[in-house]
């Protein structure tokens, strides 16, 4: 049931937002697109993820229950 | 006998197909043109007409292709059979696709297939699609495959004539030319009209996929190996190859041989047979390419005792992949061709995802500076090693991850000439006429649909 954030490679623009509001499980590679650490959230970074979420001008950041990619 | 070939010099016998004796799929491979409908049923017999549906609703031949272990021979080898269930269990009347797209510059076996025999192939989609409840196939060729198309079709139109009409209806497609049009999801797009760029997010095709339909992705080949495990039954299928990846498989295998060309194998054939009955080696090969261009590099001195198969393959951190077997001969510079391959690839990328996109230009960058020279190796290696870790697992589709495999195995194994052209620049064979093929124009994709 753990929580997870993950990004849309695809709709991904380097905007940046979600590193600066989830730093525990966000960096920026060096052209400025999120490298994400997939692992189950803690319970105290939850509501910083869906934060981050929100906050991603390209809705590109995921917060999910459960992974389901192909 | 290990192997057998498809060059017409050397076609098999037409004998008859025995269990445990090879060609399977290239039994009776014509010399010229495509087999006819008639030479088909004459050498595999007809088709089993079969319906017969456990309480589940999947069908008898579900649990043969199971029981066979039949992999995937577009690449990733993923088991048919569950796909074939994914599909069945879906909601709503499922559509197959069948891929012969080979998107790969260096694999010939899919559209070599279409070319000589259709039937086989037309015959596997039909089953599938009678396995699964569905009543179209798609059978999506290359754009650039003109001959292959032309027989397809006529193939396709000798058995509406001639077969009787409760098989699935078959229909051909065009796709795009280009290395990741072919990828599953960009398929689907393309068919539903839209662009040949593999799709990020769910659903995936099994669940809803063209037309919104359960949809089953295959490779053609993977198709042919059924229809000959629904005649011949599991029990026939294992007896080639190993128990882990049974059966036979069609390797292109090119570099300096008397006959290159699409060869049927053993999984778990030796190299050296495979080789041996191409003609032998006409110069002395420098390290082989796997499963293609988003496959692994491995060194001159393991090939002689190597086997084909990717349990075989797997210490190497190589697989059959695509079933491509390139040679590179020491007329060749191995710096050259890794660095011309990983440009192109690079500029195949369908340019939708961040690291892909600067990833393996900056991959490519890098190794067109080491190739010519007046850098620091070490620094150029550390770069290439960063790079290839820092693109892998972050695309919407396995490019990147293909592209990276390709680039750091490559100057694994040639790491003595990168750190010589890093040091000195560009060696006289870096001039010569390349070896590995490509396409001579990139295919950007276009959202047409054939």
């Amino acid at each position: 049931m753990a929580e997870r954030v993950s990004v849309n490679p695809i709709a991904c623009e380097a905007h940046g937002m979600c590193a600066e509001l989830l730093p525990e499980r966000i960096v920026l590679d060096e052209w400025g697109y999120p490298i994400v650490d997939e692992r189950p959230l803690p319970g105290e970074l939850v509501s910083h993820a869906q934060r981050a979420a929100q906050a991603c001008p390209t809705f590109a950041l995921l917060v999910e229950r459960e992974r389901s990619r192909h | 006998m290990s192997t057998a070939e498809i060059q017409l010099e050397h076609a098999p016998g037409s004998g008859q197909s025995q269990a445990g004796s090879l060609p399977r799929l290239l039994e009776g491979v014509p010399a010229h043109g495509a087999m006819s409908l008639q030479a088909h049923l004459d050498i595999h017999g007809e088709p089993p007409s079969a319906r017969r549906r456990d309480r589940r609703g999947a069908s008898a031949l579900i649990d043969q292709i199971e029981q066979a272990g039949l992999g995937g021979r577009g690449g990733a080898g993923f088991p048919l059979a569950r796909k074939l269930r994914g599909v069945a269990e879906g909601k709503g009347r499922p559509v197959v696709v069948v891929n012969a797209t080979e998107g790969e510059p260096a694999s010939l076996k899919d559209r070599t297939l279409l070319e000589t025999l259709p039937h086989l192939v037309l015959d596997g989609a039909a089953l599938a699609a009678r396995a699964i409840g569905a009543d179209e196939a798609i059978l999506c060729v290359c754009e650039s495959a003109t001959v292959a198309q032309e027989r397809a079709a006529a193939a396709i139109a000798e058995r509406e004539q001639q077969l009787p009409g409760d098989w699935a209806r078959i229909v051909l497609a065009n796709a795009p030319q280009g290395y990741v049009a072919g990828q599953e999801s960009a398929l689907v797009s393309h068919l539903n009209g839209g662009e040949a760029k593999p799709t990020f997010t769910p659903p995936a095709p099994y669940e809803r996929g063209v037309r919104r339909r359960p949809t089953l992705v295959s490779n053609a080949e993977t198709l042919a190996h059924a229809a000959l495990i629904a005649r011949h039954g599991a029990r026939w299928f294992r007896q080639l190859g190993l128990e882990e990846q049974p059966g036979s498989t069609l390797l292109t295998l090119s570099g300096p041989l008397a006959y290159p060309g699409v060869y049927e194998v053993e999984h778990g054939a030796s190299l050296a047979s495979l080789i041996e009955a191409a003609g032998g080696i006409k110069a002395r090969v420098r390290g082989a390419l796997f499963g293609g261009y988003s496959g692994t590099w491995i060194e001159a001195s393991a090939l002689s005792g190597l086997a084909l198969s990717t349990p075989h393959l797997s210490p190497y951190g190589a697989t059959v992949g695509a079933g491509v077997v390139a040679l590179l001969s020491e007329h060749a510079c191995p710096v050259a061709e890794v660095t011309r391959v990983t440009r192109w690839l690079a500029r195949e990328s369908a340019g939708q995802c961040g690291p892909c996109v600067h990833g393996l230009d900056a991959l490519a960058d890098t190794l067109e500076q080491a190739m010519h020279g007046g850098v620091d190796g070490g620094h150029a290696a550390a770069r290439i090693e960063h790079l290839a870790g820092l693109v892998a697992r972050r695309g919407a589709c396995g490019h990147p991850d293909g592209t990276a495999r390709f680039a750091i195995s490559g100057v694994e194994v040639f790491a003595a000439e990168f750190a010589d052209h890093a040091r000195h620049g560009t060696c006289d064979a870096c001039a010569r006429a390349p070896e590995l093929p490509l396409p001579a124009h990139p295919g950007r994709s276009a959202g047409n649909r054939g």
